[in-house]
């Protein structure tokens, strides 16, 4: 089989435009005629819903939590990227687009990133018109700032919570949808599987968690707009349920899955505390801009502090190695995440972490209150400081922080084609859960930028070019494939009830982080994925045989719902392991030991693996077949990315 | 540490409900109040007991998903959200008494967890200004006073919890309502929906079950996000305006 990623033909400044013209339109009268389902409602589903509706289309928009606003695109702190150049700095479209394929190491597609940053500029226009508060500055324009990797101030933001902002922004004109009727909601459901007939996707099996009710949805197109799979590390910065289930169920229905192993880990998070641990909590990398990042020079000094002899502060200033600066001078605290992460990584393996654990760095503001004072350091980043001080029970204008990189967000998904929609025809992946614009690696404050392009400016020229081309009658919903993908659902999770074992969910999901965390992490190894293979089959046997899943399906019941992700972690880790034992290069994200510089910076090798590797699912127990989409690079030239 | 846990069971909307006392120990001050819950609920499951239900999600304190009325107070003793709260803000041996949000307009689904959707109703009633996708002027082309956009910033802030409903006496809603409505009378892009806006979100309100505002500022002592009620005087002041001069309604 080969991919086509749909790429118009032509120069990369006229592709999207030339492509808008082509597709073909839905006449306005007949849109009402048109279902589309729309999974998860983050800030590319809830900006999908409402822009679909807005121009007609009925639409069913679906969320497991109880409200649309709640879904976790409302963490992100720190801000979006857009090509304004407001600040008359030398940015311009062409800029984003580059900085955005340099940042993923040269590992997505020039026609979708080039689009992406294209339509960035819309969305800050739209954001504002919705009531978004960006920050301003005195003379009431939008303020900016640099971001992790980018030498331009091109980041808007709103305090530390532009997620939020953004998210309410987009559930607003969701809501204004809602009441105008266009738009109807169904909060505390979740998607269970995908509804393919005659190879098309003609809509979804859902669970209703407060009855445990399994219905059927008929729609002419289904969007899934549900997030990134961190969560497979079981610790990570994602919410408790974000989960990879409607991506994964999508998949075993023939949808492609690309690059699972590109998982970002983010480098400035609160390091973990016990094994109590739930989640890890992101500060927010507009920190770096100010914060300078450092351990003690030697080993000797490492293990005082860790031991509580003596305190940071103590430190003199000729014991303090501010690694970052040392070995990137032109980038310093800026260098991208992966080279942030890995190097906190090296640094904490030489011994000369800070925490008890040894697995921490300083992020230090002395300087910066030095300089700035503590009035104007509040200003910018005070909601983090008490984040901090809140978690860790310390003061950070007072004493460095600790931090250590934890994951983060994850570049591979669901494969798309230009137009978003995955192998599936009539199935779309927009946002984290597809694979598509940031290559190996993301950059700061492009994952909102992405999930709004793809909802308010992309998806809805489309999914009409799609639309278009069927016919507008209602689907069946009485076509028997809805009653098998139903009774389906059904066994399974009789399956998973039925098995009544000796341990928890959570017991599973830790084990299956660990081995995830230890060997498919931050530095992968040939030996170390082989064993992880192994591992993580060996534990889904032993979850299928022994996990513990109270009560009954016609109630409230977080087990279940957690035991029905946990089983969809299990086989995606297996998968993300295979696609990482596949690629014999390090690049962005993905740092295989074995593929080096020698002074460790990650060795692409464009020769081999300037591809996507995209996974066919060819049933239970079986090993999936790669399938390759060569990447061509007609604009940029590879080069080895350099940050010194 | 050791604790006795005090907390409320309830098996769906029609059960009538009750206190169960469960006893904690081997618990860390480092741990999340959550946490704690986590680590209670993996033993029930052993024991082949029904976990507690609770509602939660992003436990970073801005999804506004968790709740829990913890020893009288929503959120617990610290003016954060209940995933921020630490262990260490309790001591070795306390008794603590764990309750769902309580009010009409909040019903019990199970244990611990409600529905808030009226607080959905309550945005879709107005909550948003009427721009579709597209076609909108360029971001810098009304320029905004700092000061203003920073109290519209301050306004928008809420998360949506609850607490300030379920910390006033009369379960009033009045806070969160005026948070959105103070957010986008501010700012120029509300003001051609503003009399419609104010009028309909406080019907809404109402239509939910909500109670009325008396003043007592319990909202925002509570409230996790430090939600002024200077907010809730100028949705009066909006409110009463509308009322007075509009056509709308």
């Amino acid at each position: 089989m080969i991919l086509d990623s749909k790429i118009p033909a032509g120069p990369l400044a006229e592709k999207w435009t030339k492509h808008k013209f082509s597709s073909k339109l839905v006449n306005p009268a007949n849109k009402r005629k048109y279902d589309v389902i729309v999974v998860g409602t983050g800030l590319a589903g809830a900006s999908a819903a409402a822009s679909l509706a807005e121009l007609g289309y009925n639409v069913k928009a679906f969320c497991f939590q109880d409200s649309p606003r709640r879904a976790h695109s409302i963490a992100a702190q720190g801000g979006i990227n857009a090509a304004k150049n407001y600040q008359n700095d030398g940015d311009s479209i062409y800029r984003l687009f580059y900085d955005t394929i340099k940042g993923g190491d040269y590992r997505a597609r020039e026609g979708n990133v080039y689009r992406l940053a294209e339509v960035s500029v819309k969305i800050i226009d739209q954001c504002v018109a919705q009531g978004v508060p960006f920050a301003r500055e005195y003379g009431g324009l939008l303020a900016n700032r640099s971001f992790g990797g980018a030498q331009v101030s091109r980041t808007f933001y709103a305090r530390g919570q532009t997620g939020q902002q953004l998210l309410l922004g987009a559930y607003s004109a969701l809501s204004r949808q809602v009441a105008n009727g266009k738009v109807k909601l169904f909060p505390r459901t979740e998607m269970m599987d995908v509804v393919v007939i005659d190879g098309q996707a003609k809509g979804i099996v859902t669970r209703n968690l407060i009855t445990g009710a399994v219905e059927t949805h008929a729609a002419h197109a289904v969007l899934l707009c549900t997030g990134g799979y961190g969560n497979v590390f079981f610790l990570s910065t994602n919410a408790m349920g974000s989960n990879v289930t409607a991506a994964w169920r999508a998949h075993k229905r023939g949808a492609f899955f690309a690059n699972p192993c590109f998982t970002q880990i983010h480098p400035t998070c609160i390091p973990v505390s016990g094994d109590h641990q739930s989640k890890l909590t992101l500060m927010s990398e507009s920190l770096r801009n100010d914060g300078r990042v450092w351990v003690p020079a030697t080993q000797e000094i490492a293990e005082k502090l860790r031991k509580g002899q003596i305190k940071a502060n103590d430190i003199k200033e000729e014991d303090r190695d501010y690694f970052l600066e040392r070995k990137y001078p032109s980038f310093g605290n800026l260098v991208p995440r992966d080279v942030a992460s890995r190097n906190a990584k090296y640094v904490c393996d030489e011994g000369r972490g800070v925490n008890e654990t040894g697995e921490a760095v300083f992020l230090d503001f002395r300087d910066a209150i030095k300089r700035d004072t503590r009035k104007i350091i509040e200003q910018k980043y005070g909601n983090l400081f008490d984040m901090y001080k809140q978690i860790t029970g310390e003061d950070p204008y007072e004493m460095p922080m600790m931090i250590y990189p934890a994951v983060h967000y994850t570049m591979g998904g669901l494969w798309v084609d230009y137009n978003l929609m995955t192998t599936v025809p009539g199935l779309y992946a927009l946002g984290e859960a597809n694979f598509s614009e940031h290559g190996a690696n993301r950059l700061g404050a492009s994952a909102l930028m992405q999930g709004l392009a793809d909802g308010y400016f992309v998806i809805p020229y489309t999914v009409g070019d799609y639309l278009a081309q069927l016919a507008p009658t209602k689907v069946d919903e009485n076509h028997p494939e809805f009653a098998r993908a139903k009774e389906e659902v059904k066994q399974g999770i009789e399956r998973l009830l039925k098995i009544n074992g000796n341990k928890p969910v959570d017991y599973f999901h830790k084990r299956l982080g660990k081995i995830m965390w230890d060997k498919c992490g931050m530095a992968r190894t040939e030996v170390g994925l082989k064993e992880a293979k192994a591992d993580i089959q060996a534990l889904k046997k032993e979850f299928w045989s022994n996990v513990k899943v109270l009560g009954t399906n016609e109630e409230l019941n977080q087990t279940l719902e957690k035991a029905n992700r946990v089983a969809d972690f299990l086989e995606l880790g297996e998968l993300m392991v295979d696609d990482a034992l596949n690629r014999n290069e390090s690049c962005g994200g993905h740092f295989r030991e074995e593929y080096q510089t020698p002074d460790g910076e990650a060795l692409r090798d464009d020769e081999n693996f300037a591809y996507v590797a995209a996974w066919k699912y060819l049933g239970e127990g079986k090993e999936e077949e790669l399938v390759k989409e060569e990447l061509v690079f007609e604009n940029v030239k590879l080069t080895q990315r350099s940050y010194k | 540490m050791k604790l006795t846990l005090k907390i409320w069971r309830q098996k769906n909307a029609a059960d009538k409900g009750g206190f169960a006392t469960y006893v904690a120990d081997h618990v860390s001050k480092d741990m999340s109040f959550l946490e704690m819950l986590d680590v209670l609920n993996d033993q029930l499951t052993e024991k082949g007991e029904d976990p507690v239900h609770f509602d939660h999600d992003c436990r970073e304190g801005i999804c506004g998903m968790c709740s829990l009325y913890i020893n009288g107070k929503p959120h617990g003793p610290q003016q954060t959200t209940t995933c921020q709260l630490h262990m260490r803000s309790f001591s070795d041996g306390e008794t603590i008494t764990i309750e769902p949000w309580r009010a009409k307009a909040f019903p019990v689904v199970k244990d611990l967890v409600v529905n808030r959707s009226a607080f959905d109703r309550i945005i879709q009633a107005g909550g948003y200004v009427s721009v579709n996708t597209g076609g909108v002027p360029d971001a810098n082309e009304i320029p905004i006073p700092k000061t203003v956009a920073d109290l519209a910033m301050d306004a928008a802030q809420c998360i949506g919890c609850g607490a300030c409903v379920a910390a006033c006496k009369n379960a009033s809603a009045m806070l969160f309502t005026s948070a959105k409505v103070s957010q986008l009378a501010l700012l120029p892009q509300g003001q051609v929906e503003r009399k419609t806006r104010a009028e309909k979100m406080v019907a809404q309100m109402d239509a939910e079950g909500f109670g009325a505002c008396t003043n007592t500022g319990a909202c925002e002592a509570e409230c996790p996000k430090g939600i002024s009620i200077t907010n809730i005087a100028r949705m009066n002041r909006e409110y009463f305006s509308a009322v007075a001069s509009s056509d709308n309604m």
